[in-house]
């Protein structure tokens, strides 16, 4: 790691202080994301600034027909949560599934977003339960949120404060893992909201990021279950590929988590 | 530089570290608690697993900076003077460790998954629970087993004392 | 029995240490005014190295020094060897291009040193190895090991016309050809064994210190034979001669035979040290270690099985390419040589075998023994080949086994072994009934039924181990003997140190050493102390690899026991009046048989030390020394059964069972003994289904170069393993024992890709056989079956 200086605030508001009298900082919240590429010389920045610590980051919350967490919220506690489990039991399983035990006590809802890494769980959540994402400055909903591969609309300082998922009628989450990093090679998060509408969003697999398959969602809106999905394909072109999965043999990973997230509503556990 | 101060195996400690340090680093080279050990550079290996006010975590993915006022322990903080922990004893008993390398954060994540389901634990559990460890010589099969009967051992004690 | 003696399975002595985090590993080890190391690596696979600028370097903080290759060489260090000479079937010896271990002009692999920094921390030592400057020239590279033997493709080394390293060959091809055309059937496969990486977990380190007033070395490293390394450093290297070196290879996290190699940085740190007066400490990380650490396996082979109309095998023909990587690593030129072509006999009669190996040059990491070493590639190849052609032959592939079992010893094949003892048939009828084999037909119906396909495949493997009798390794090239040395030492107190020239790096030496002392001398095994790891303490040694260490390691301490117990027996029938011949020691006595005359153990001791009253011409003491020279390799050999399901929609493929029979001859730990096999079997899963390295074609950089891309096994890719032994005596060796270290690498690969093609019903399939893969061949023959059917 090259050498840097560690701050630690204990507001939103000093932390984007801290951010902009800094010339390249970054924030640091569990950190599994940007302290091993540091770790390897692969990135470099002279601040980091903790959010750790940030109050006012914690906490989980039902407003209504929606379900608040705190940006500072540690994947632990989201999967471990009673109000999530009950409300909307497949984003705790969601939750539950990223990573392993120990990365799932320090990594954050709020690093998981904020920079649209296509090995992340959370997007296709955000994106299937119409969340909207609550800045230090803004409410942006997540469907203008995600922009590109490991780009966002955050502006370079602003802070994910917490998240609000819509609590939906069902839904399901089913993933398949990368075999050597155990990163999700294609998530599918399927959703039913109480307006009947459908989303179905896809991560891991995308070229450009986390998607929603609009045309899973149309065929589901008609009729909810797996059957809706026969004969129906993401195009390979619009998928990633690399040394552990063709763009072609993500496609159809994409299409078979999408069957098996249809057969997994309502559980608190993933299937990976 | 940064002053960090935290409770390490239950003594306090206090010194000052380069911001970069890693606490890892910080437990190997600061206060020469050598069992923690760095198995990889990709957050994965989970050689180095310690507790972090009583959870498992990885000692080389956060800095020594941020654990600054916390409560940590290492494998060395795990027994109780002479008496081993009852893991530690069942890695022993069952023969869960060859090279020993792995083996403190083994122990350390092992402590973590039986306290989080409170010693019910069944094989598919504790193989899955095992993901952020890799050990190369076991092939598992016996940490597996170390794991089941220490919880099984733990629980049990809970259960008596319960009575 | 002795209650910790042979067979019991006694929990591990070392383990405390271990448990409590209080092991010593060499980036434990502190020495006062220790520096740190970091070197300067190569980013290209093959490029010429310009000057180098430390200027900026050297002015950064905690900057002590900067070394790079030119002054290494300009210091008389010799470049890196080969130790086993091998001819090619011309005559010609191998071509060994130079290895410098700091790369002056050339680097030839993605990693490779050309410079070094110390600095007063180990990240400080990194900051500034950043920062110099080396002007590369890249060169063209090749990886492939089947295109770098063709023309007009990049060449790595003067010394090595074509990129070829040796084209060596065994057997009689004429009879071989004369077979096959003669065939009733012929099996023929192209088959690929996947370059791995070791990945033990505890990563090479090395803290070398300099006593100038003594002209004195001290080296702690990560190794498997520090012996070897002392040798070797001194007599080839040239960094310190031997009698002023001191090698130290304390706990050791895993080698899997990645730490029995000497590497550049053990030399350069060595050489540092002297240079600059520092102690310093290297201790490289986990890119380091993929990069660096030899790799293992890497063959392209093409393989031909003759049949006769009673399925009777009557030749086989094997043609390989063994991809060395940039240079010779330390016993590389043996591994695909006399450690693999020499197993293609496998457990089988085979009347005719030839095999042409030809050893190339390509511009990736070294590759040398791993696991197995050269069997697994063995083991591979026949035992795929013999499933394939039960499949072909529509023979039940146990029963095409059975017909082609070796069932008398001793047996010579036309592949240099002599196999001592084994019972074949018992291993297999063991596994086949542990597996309940006969009733998998009923468990893929249920799978069926679930939307699983569910396979079965099965391996006979067998292994040569005990390496090896020196005069007949020394008669094939290898540049030492692999005896092995021991001395006993008992205290005036009776109790007893064993000093041992294996080391022990997870294999449970402390323990299982201790086990045969009590067996014999009747102590507890709470007073035996194994010492080993430390060339100023134990007399001399050649290591642990090739699961050596209990057939020879062990065997030198018998024969060192035996001449302490023939003096303890001489001076307790002087002290008791009583024939030599009379005495037995068991129990802590030494008694005089049928009698109630008796002495304590400790008191036998305690007089030879005192020598008051010794009989004549004896010398006072206890100790004994002994060198052991096998009189032959040890053949392990076992049966694995693997049964698998894959899923169909994704290619995903669990291990729902595996079974391993294996005949290690006798046993003196089965806990320990199961570890061993536990271990192999997840090594060998891994390197099925799991891992594999990828070079860029074009760059060279290594792809696969961390665990976000290495696939190694972790616990949820496993089962709980069922495993078990049969057992026949080694008559080779004083203790009977095979040795298992590597059994479960060798034998488990084909069980599984021989399980999943069966799942999947199509034979082309290559290691890893990673979802995708595996969900391609099911397409493919899915295709294939409809074309057919059209």
């Amino acid at each position: 790691m090259y050498s840097l200086t560690y701050k630690r605030a204990d507001s939103v508001e000093e932390a984007r202080r801290l951010f902009q009298e800094a010339s390249d900082a970054a924030y640091l919240a569990g950190g599994h994301t940007l302290l091993p590429t540091m770790k390897q010389r692969l990135a470099a920045h002279d601040v980091l600034v903790d959010l750790t610590r940030i109050g006012s980051m914690k906490g989980i919350s039902v407003e209504g027909d929606r379900v608040r967490i705190g940006g500072g919220m540690t994947h632990a506690e989201v999967a471990g949560s009673s109000e999530v489990q009950r409300a909307i039991p497949s984003l705790a399983a969601l939750a539950g599934s990223i990573g392993d035990a120990q990365v799932r006590h320090r990594g954050t809802l709020g690093g998981s977003i904020a920079n649209d890494d296509p090995a992340a769980d959370y997007p296709a959540a955000a994106l299937a339960l119409a969340a909207t994402i609550m800045t230090d400055s803004r409410e942006i909903a997540a469907d203008d949120f995600f922009t590109a591969l490991y780009e966002t609309a955050l502006e370079e300082s602003e802070i994910v404060t917490g998240v609000s998922f819509a609590i939906p009628e069902t839904a399901g989450y089913a993933k398949f893992r990368n075999p050597a990093s155990r990163y999700p090679m294609a998530g599918v998060f399927v959703a039913r909201h109480r307006d009947g509408s459908v989303r179905v969003a896809v991560t891991g697999a995308g070229n450009e990021g986390v998607f929603r398959w609009q045309a899973a969602e149309s065929a589901l809106a008609g009729d909810f279950s797996a059957n809706a999905l026969e004969g129906l394909s993401v195009d390979p072109d619009l998928m990633m590929g690399d040394i552990h999965g063709s763009a072609e043999y993500r496609a159809n990973l994409v299409a078979v988590m999408a069957r098996r997230a249809l057969a997994n509503l309502g559980s608190a556990e993933a299937i990976i | 530089m940064v002053t960090v101060t935290m409770t390490v195996n239950g003594r306090q400690v206090s010194k000052e570290v380069e911001d970069r340090r890693l606490l890892v680093d910080f437990l190997r080279e600061d206060l020469e608690l050598t069992g923690t050990h760095v198995g990889c550079d990709t957050s994965q290996c989970g050689a180095c697993v310690v507790h972090l006010d009583g959870k498992a975590i990885k000692s080389c993915t956060i800095l020594a900076a941020q654990a600054d006022g916390t409560s940590i322990t290492t494998i060395e903080g795990l027994a109780d003077g002479a008496e081993l922990h009852p893991l530690q004893a069942a890695f022993k008993e069952h023969h869960g460790l060859q090279c020993g390398y792995c083996t403190p954060g083994m122990i350390m994540s092992g402590v973590d998954i039986i306290r989080r389901h409170e010693g019910q634990l069944d094989e598919d559990t504790v193989r899955h629970e095992l993901e952020g460890n890799i050990c190369r010589c076991t092939g598992y099969h016996n940490i597996v087993k170390a794991i089941l009967a220490a919880a099984q051992e733990m629980h049990g004690e809970v259960r008596q004392a319960a009575e | 029995m002795a209650q910790d003696g042979i067979g019991a399975r006694v929990a591990r002595k070392e383990d405390k240490r271990f448990i409590t985090g209080k092991g010593r590993y060499v980036d434990d080890m502190r020495v006062a005014g220790m520096k740190h190391v970091a070197f300067v690596r190569s980013p290209y696979a093959h490029a010429k190295v310009g000057g180098i600028n430390s200027e900026q370097a050297r002015n950064m903080p905690g900057v002590l020094a900067v070394l790079t290759g030119s002054e290494l060489v300009a210091d008389g260090i010799g470049n890196l060897i080969c130790g086993w000479m091998v001819h090619s079937k011309d005559g010609t010896p191998m071509n060994m291009g130079a290895w410098p271990a700091l790369a002056p002009e050339v680097v030839r692999f993605v990693g490779q040193a050309v410079a070094m920094v110390i600095a007063e921390t180990r990240a400080e030592a990194r900051d500034a190895a950043d920062v110099v400057a080396v002007e590369w020239e890249e060169l063209p590279a090749i990886t492939d090991p089947a295109k770098a033997l063709g023309e007009g493709v990049p060449q790595l080394h003067p010394e090595a016309k074509g990129n070829l390293i040796y084209d060596w060959e065994i057997g009689d091809k004429a009879a071989a050809d004369k077979a096959l055309s003669e065939a009733a059937h012929v099996t023929r496969m192209e088959i690929v064994n996947n370059r791995l990486v070791p990945n033990a977990m505890e990563p090479r380190a090395a803290l070398a210190q300099y006593d100038a007033a003594e002209d004195h070395f001290t080296l702690w490293t990560t190794s498997q034979n520090p012996h070897v390394a002392r040798l070797v450093l001194s007599a080839f290297y040239n960094v310190a001669p031997e009698h002023k070196l001191r090698v130290i290879a304390p706990d050791v996290g895993g080698g899997f035979g990645s730490k029995i190699f000497i590497y550049p940085e053990e030399v350069a740190c060595l050489w540092a040290a002297r240079k600059t007066g520092l102690a310093v400490k290297w201790t490289g990380d986990r890119s380091e270690a993929f990069l660096t650490d030899a790799h293992g396996r890497d063959h392209v082979t093409v393989a031909e099985m003759a049949f006769d109309a009673n399925n009777r095998i009557t030749a086989f023909k094997i043609d390989t390419i063994a991809n060395f990587g940039a240079y010779m690593s330390l016993f590389s030129s043996s591994v695909p040589t006399y450690l693999y072509a020499t197993l293609l006999s496998g457990q089988y009669d085979i009347p005719t075998i030839h095999c042409n190996v030809r050893g190339v040059y390509t511009n990736t990491a070294p590759v040398d023994a791993y696991r197995g070493a050269g069997r697994p590639e063995a083991t591979y190849v026949v035992e795929r080949m013999m499933e394939t052609a039960a499949r072909e032959l529509g023979v039940a592939p146990p029963e095409l086994r059975r017909t082609n079992f070796i069932r008398e010893f001793p047996h010579q094949t036309p592949v240099i072994m002599n196999y001592d003892a084994g019972d074949y048939e018992a291993s297999l009828s063991a596994a086949l009934s542990a597996s309940d084999y006969a009733g998998f037909g009923e468990r893929k119906a249920e799978a069926a039924r679930r939307g699983k396909l569910r396979g079965i495949g099965l391996s006979c493997y067998i292994e040569a181990c005990g390496i090896a009798p020196s005069q007949a390794v020394g008669s094939l090239g290898a540049g030492v003997g692999l005896w092995e040395s021991a001395e006993v030492r008992v205290n005036p107190v009776g109790t007893i140190e064993v000093l041992t020239g294996s080391h022990s790096h997870g294999q449970g030496h402390e323990t299982t050493f201790a086990q045969l002392v009590a067996e014999r001398l009747g102590v507890p095994i709470d007073n035996v102390s194994i010492v080993h790891g430390d060339t100023d303490k134990v007399q001399f040694g050649m290591g642990t690899y090739g699961s050596r260490s209990g057939a020879v390691g062990m065997s030198a301490i018998s024969k060192a026991i035996d001449k302490v117990e023939a003096k303890a027996k001489k001076l307790a029938a002087h002290l008791l009046e009583a024939a030599e011949g009379d005495i037995e020691i068991a129990d802590g006595e030494v008694r005089v048989a049928g009698t109630d005359k008796k002495l304590g153990w400790h008191e036998v001791c305690l007089a030879a030390y005192t020598a008051h009253n010794l009989p004549e011409g004896m010398e006072p003491g206890l100790k004994e020394g002994s060198f052991y020279d096998p009189a032959n390799f040890t053949f392990p050999a076992g049966a694995y059964v693997c049964e698998v399901e894959v899923d169909p929609d994704t290619g995903h493929t669990e291990i729902i069972q595996f079974v391993a029979a294996d005949d290690f001859g006798r046993i003196i730990n089965p806990m320990i003994v199961e570890g061993q096999v536990h271990g192999g079997i997840a090594q060998g899963v891994g390197q099925a289904i799991l891992e594999g390295c990828i070079y860029d074609p074009e760059s060279g950089q290594l792809i696969t170069a961390s665990y976000n891309d290495y696939a190694m096994p972790r616990a949820h890719d496993l089962p709980s393993f069922k495993v078990s032994t049969t057992e026949t005596i080694c008559p080779s060796n004083p203790i009977g024992m095979k040795g298992c270290g590597e059994a479960g690498a060798i034998g488990t690969p084909p069980a599984v890709i021989n399980a999943i093609t069966d799942a999947i019903d199509n034979n082309d399939l290559s290691m890893p056989a990673t979802p995708e893969k595996v969900w391609r061949a099911l397409r493919a023959g899915a295709t294939a079956m409809r074309q057919a059917a059209e």
